[in-house]
């Protein structure tokens, strides 16, 4: 337990077993006032002893516990689940069902500050989107692909929340892609051996290293916060020039034939890329940082060139 | 699988022994905001342009034989250069940015809106936006108009680019929207009116299929088999007039903007009157 808890702040992290999640840990460690409660249904290895893990689903009656003595400061919820190929019942009460009841029980015991991590994904990439899309755009990922609907629907959930719960400050996150040790659908692409894109297409993209995704949840902590905020990372290159910098082979096939290539792989389960997301690297979805900048204070330390060379990292 | 580089790369070195140091220079000093591998927020890159800036100029000296007059009249900083299009494909649009990275001093990248359509398109995608040329949605042109670039507006958009050859000069009506972005920017406006790129590649439009399909035209071009789109090489001669400043409320309902649109489109209609009295002939 939690030590000589009485003077430390006392921060709820869901997702704590993932990478992202123990990056998350060891950074509010550094702050020294912090106590972590995490919740996560996956185990975690390695866990610092001063660090709480309640093994728990979100949905679970014990999640409950952790809020109800009232003294939760903060809230990050990173528990977001990705995994393309949990049915779309168990995606949709995991993931809104989840954070539905987690802002409940913010919003119950006074939770002051509530972080969400979201995804420049749930503007979705279009041919006619503006180059870079600022926080009001609609979020219209969910159009071309059912099952990013529930991360649409979790980003919304905490927008009116946001607006709902006007004694708890909200901060919602919508980083671009979290390049670095993290296992998501961009860093993974990025590490196979030799990278397929799609012939005659070569989008702009910005990447976003995973410890500066850290550092802008800690600013989202700051006091008097609150609002949506697009992270933009520190830059924008073409899809190409990514897979220059990591000396990657590119393949480079058809839109037709990599649709129906990928069909194939997905139906075998031999691969993790559902269909639509080729739109990932055919089309834009940037996102202007300007209010990230102004307002968060966030200014991404690592370079572009750091970023795309992060997904090498811890990487055997 | 290395086929595309090794054509970019002969590509390159071609691009290279036509540019010759000067131009080198030019396109080196287009366009400023360059991150660490050389890309603006745009997606338009130097080195990567160098080869399209040498077929250009091949074109623009060669075939069109462009001719400029009033150049001076764009100025340094933000602006709209509010032209009348034409010519079934955008050719005339490819003037007007050649004009200004060969024959201005100091050369200038004018961003182009480039159809929603064109970004569906393999290739075409991004070899525009490796030019500098956009997708032509008001964030994009107030983004860089913020940044000080210029922008290049054909604001009679399809209406006008395929017009049948019976109409050529003849304005088509102007969208609003190229000058509620003028008046909340506060950027000047340059008229400009293209002289040739009408006659370029003749057309006629089939009415009835076109009501068949719902499209606004269909045009023909009578032109030989297996080069259907290759344009006629008619001269062009391209007129910038004076940069006018407008002031208004940007977010005015359509009958206000109504006569400042319609002050511009008198001025390019009659910039393009003067011109085709100053012409001798359409080839040269």
């Amino acid at each position: 337990m939690g030590g000589n808890g009485k003077s430390l702040k006392k921060v709820v992290l869901t997702g704590i077993a993932g990478r992202l999640g123990r990056l998350v840990t060891q950074r509010l460690h550094r702050l020294g006032d912090v106590r972590v409660v995490g919740i996560d249904r996956r185990s975690f290895e390695g866990r610092p002893k001063d660090v709480e893990h309640i093994q728990v689903d979100l949905r679970a009656k014990k999640a409950r516990d952790v809020f109800r003595p009232g003294d939760v400061r903060a809230l990050i919820h990173l528990g977001v689940l990705h995994d393309p190929r949990a049915t779309a019942e168990e995606h949709h009460s995991w993931n809104v069902g989840g954070t539905a009841r987690l802002l409940e029980y913010c919003q119950l015991y006074n939770v002051p500050k509530v972080v969400v991590l979201s995804s420049a994904n749930v503007y979705g990439p279009r041919p006619d989107n503006p180059q870079f899309l600022s926080e009001d755009a609609p979020l219209l990922a969910g159009q071309a692909f059912p099952a990013i609907r529930d991360l649409v629907e979790v980003d919304m959930l905490a927008c009116s929340f946001f607006w709902k719960a006007q004694s708890t400050e909200t901060v919602i996150l919508r980083p671009v892609h979290i390049l670095g040790s993290v296992r998501n659908a961009p860093s993974n692409y990025l590490r196979l051996p030799a990278v397929p894109t799609i012939l005659g297409f070569d989008p702009m993209v910005q990447v976003i290293h995973e410890l500066d995704v850290v550092e802008a949840l800690v600013l989202g902590l700051g006091t008097g916060i609150r609002g949506i905020f697009n992270l933009a990372g520190p830059g924008e290159v073409p899809l190409s020039v990514i897979l220059r910098e990591l000396g990657k082979p590119i393949l480079r096939v058809p839109h037709l034939v990599a649709r129906g290539l990928l069909g194939a792989l997905w139906r075998t389960k031999m691969t993790s890329f559902p269909t639509p997301e080729l739109d990932h690297i055919r089309y834009v979805c940037m996102v202007d940082g300007r209010r990230a900048r102004d307002t968060l204070g966030f200014r991404p330390r690592y370079s572009l060139r750091e970023t795309i060379r992060a997904v090498l990292r811890d990487n055997a | 699988m290395g086929a595309v580089e090794l054509i970019k790369e002969a590509a390159a070195a071609w691009a290279d022994g036509q540019l010759g140091g000067e131009l080198l220079r030019r396109i080196r000093s287009l366009s400023t905001r360059q991150n660490e591998y050389g890309y603006d927020p745009f997606g338009f890159n130097r080195e990567d342009a160098r080869v399209a800036v040498a077929v250009a100029q091949l074109i623009h000296r060669k075939y069109f034989r462009t001719e400029s007059f009033g150049i001076a009249n764009v100025p340094e900083g933000p602006c709209l250069l509010v032209a009348n299009h034409s010519g079934q494909l955008p050719w005339d649009g490819f003037s007007v940015a050649s004009t200004l990275i060969f024959d201005r001093e100091p050369p200038r990248l004018v961003r182009a809106m480039v159809e929603r359509y064109a970004q569906t398109l393999p290739f075409v995608s991004y070899f525009f936006a490796r030019c500098g040329q956009i997708l032509g949605t008001p964030e994009n042109c107030r983004r860089l108009l913020e940044a000080g670039e210029a922008i290049l507006v054909f604001p009679e958009g399809v209406r006008g680019i395929s017009k049948p050859i019976t109409k050529r000069y003849q304005l088509q009506a102007f969208g609003h929207g190229f000058m509620r972005l003028a008046l909340e920017a506060r950027v000047p406006i340059v008229p400009v009116a293209i002289i040739g790129a009408e006659e370029h590649l003749p057309a006629f439009n089939v009415t009835p299929l076109a009501r068949l399909l719902g499209v606004p035209s269909f045009p023909i071009m009578p032109t030989p088999p297996f080069v259907p789109l290759l344009p006629y090489p008619a001269k062009h001669r391209i007129y910038f007039g004076e940069a006018v400043n407008f002031v208004g409320d940007p977010d005015d309902d359509e009958d206000d903007i109504a006569p400042l649109v319609k002050q511009v489109r008198a001025t390019v209609q009659s910039m393009v009157q003067v011109g085709l009295k100053e012409r001798r002939h359409i080839f040269w």
